[in-house]
């Protein structure tokens, strides 16, 4: 077995998925355990459909870079669904489940309609369970990621105090002059970049694992705010990297695989938490 | 320091309370009370200038929105939010910096001043959920302290305390007010509310403002 990996460690574009996939693991975890304690769990299930959809149109209309219609679309249904959260009169998981539904509908219907290849059940699978484009990444491709996650990194600590303060109590912050709607503003924004950034990986029905599983099971184990974010981007980043390469060892999708990984580290998490407590 | 002239408050078209007026002195212990839907919520976010009074005027003087501190009513997601005691108290630090990323050496001690002020300092490390009720509003007054120290805004700071948890938090407002903290308190309980108050407004159907001596005898 070691030595089947050290072979495949030979090759650029194993390294190469391995560093995407770590990195986009790092950014998704960053703000989980905030859209956790928010109740937004869903939020990245919901917008992951919108991707989808947008995807689909963009297919269909045979756009060079998919990412220009996914991108925007995706941003603008984030704003919509915090925003609806707070005061619409639809309460915020009905919203989610609304736009998620309804555009995962109208993406499949677009994508049946106007069918652009003969394989369409394969180009919907690959879409909604993570393709092997994370195989054949450039190393421009890589570059960027990198350039995105150190940004992501920077952003978040530079803000870190202020996200603390608006997610443990709006009221207070707002009062204390904080311009939380800017924050969730800004929240909502990152995360549909990640979602859109991450579908490639783990594709769209997978995403929202990646950004609540290492949140719920840090909050299993540590109890201040610094300790389960810390916490919880290593386990992502650890629980990516074995399940990448576990799915190549075991010649297993990459997403479905990652998320098995996830979902046991919190089993083994909810074990330890639950006997210390 | 607060004077309110004949306003109106509300949202929207909806007018909640008329013709309030009443004023704030520095070092005085303002408590409103009235039943729900009374407007003591409304009041609350128009001083702390989240909301703009439907008519009339509210007139801050010498100080700003800024200079108040807030205890919030506590919300459902503090109730399995993982964070310890000092992350939280050090938060109400953030009002003063718009700017700046983190906290300097001056917003810990001021925080550990305020900590020792409502002898909390010995559970800094311990998490706030694992907290008493009692233990967890001192937190959050600690916190407020930290965002400003001229004036207190406490909005139901005894709800859901038992009857000795509430009576210690009473003694501590007191206290704070005493050294010279301006208390604003919102409150269901009318009878401990004029124990401890020099004035009371009264919100509903007929609105009263006055020291609590005048309370007791109308």
């Amino acid at each position: 077995m070691l030595e089947t990996l050290e072979l495949y460690l030979q090759y650029p574009f194993v390294i190469h998925a391995l560093i995407v996939g770590v990195l986009i693991a790092l950014c998704s975890s960053l703000l989980g355990v905030t859209l956790v304690l928010k109740r937004f769990s869903l939020i990245g299930d919901g917008l992951a459909h919108v991707a989808f959809g947008a995807l689909a149109v963009a297919t269909v209309l045979n756009f060079a870079n998919k990412m220009l219609l996914t991108l925007p679309i995706t941003i603008i249904c984030a704003v919509l669904i915090l925003r609806g959260g707070q005061r619409a009169k639809i309460k915020g998981d009905a919203v989610i489940a609304m736009i998620s539904v309804g555009s995962l509908a109208f993406g499949y219907l677009i994508m049946n309609l106007f069918a652009a290849s003969a394989n369409l059940s394969g180009d919907v699978c690959s879409t909604l369970f993570g393709s092997t484009s994370i195989l054949t990444l450039t190393e421009e491709e890589v570059w960027l990621s990198v350039g995105l996650s150190i940004l992501m990194v920077a952003a978040f600590v530079l803000f870190y105090h202020k996200i603390f303060a608006v997610t443990f109590d709006e009221d207070f912050a707002r009062a204390a002059g904080l311009s939380v709607d800017f924050y969730n503003l800004l929240i909502s924004v990152v995360i549909a970049v990640i979602i859109v950034l991450s579908m490639n990986l783990v594709g769209s029905l997978l995403i929202s694992a990646f950004i609540i599983f290492p949140a719920l099971s840090a909050m299993k184990l540590f109890k201040t705010f610094r300790a389960v974010t810390l916490c919880s981007v290593a386990l992502s980043v650890v629980c990516a990297f074995a399940g990448i390469i576990a799915s190549i060892l075991a010649g297993t999708p990459v997403g479905s695989t990652i998320v098995a990984v996830d979902a046991l580290a919190f089993g083994v998490c909810l074990l330890l938490g639950g006997s210390s407590s | 320091m607060i004077s309110c002239q004949n306003v109106a408050l509300g949202y929207g078209a909806r007018v909640v309370v008329e013709d309030l007026s009443f004023t704030v002195d520095a070092g005085d212990y303002l408590c409103v009370v009235g039943e729900n839907g009374a407007g003591k919520s409304t009041l609350v976010k128009t001083l702390l200038g989240l909301q703009k009074p439907l008519r009339g005027k509210i007139s801050l003087d010498g100080i700003t929105a800024g200079d108040i501190g807030y205890l919030p009513q506590q919300t459902q997601i503090q109730k399995d939010f993982p964070a310890s005691v000092e992350e939280i108290v050090l938060s109400g630090c953030l009002a003063r910096k718009k700017f700046l990323p983190f906290y300097s050496a001056e917003d810990k001690a001021t925080s550990a001043r305020h900590m020792e002020l409502l002898k909390i300092k010995s559970l800094a490390r311990r998490c706030f959920r694992e907290l008493s009720g009692g233990q967890q509003q001192r937190v959050l007054l600690a916190r407020a302290l930290c965002a400003a120290k001229k004036i207190l805004l406490l909005d139901e700071p005894i709800a859901g305390l038992d009857p000795e948890a509430a009576a210690d938090m009473y003694k501590i407002i007191s206290e704070l007010n005493r050294r010279g903290t301006t208390i604003i308190m919102i409150s269901h309980d009318v009878d401990e509310a004029v124990k401890y108050a020099t004035h009371i407004l009264r919100l509903g159907d007929k609105i009263f403002f006055g020291t609590s001596e005048d309370f007791r005898h109308a």
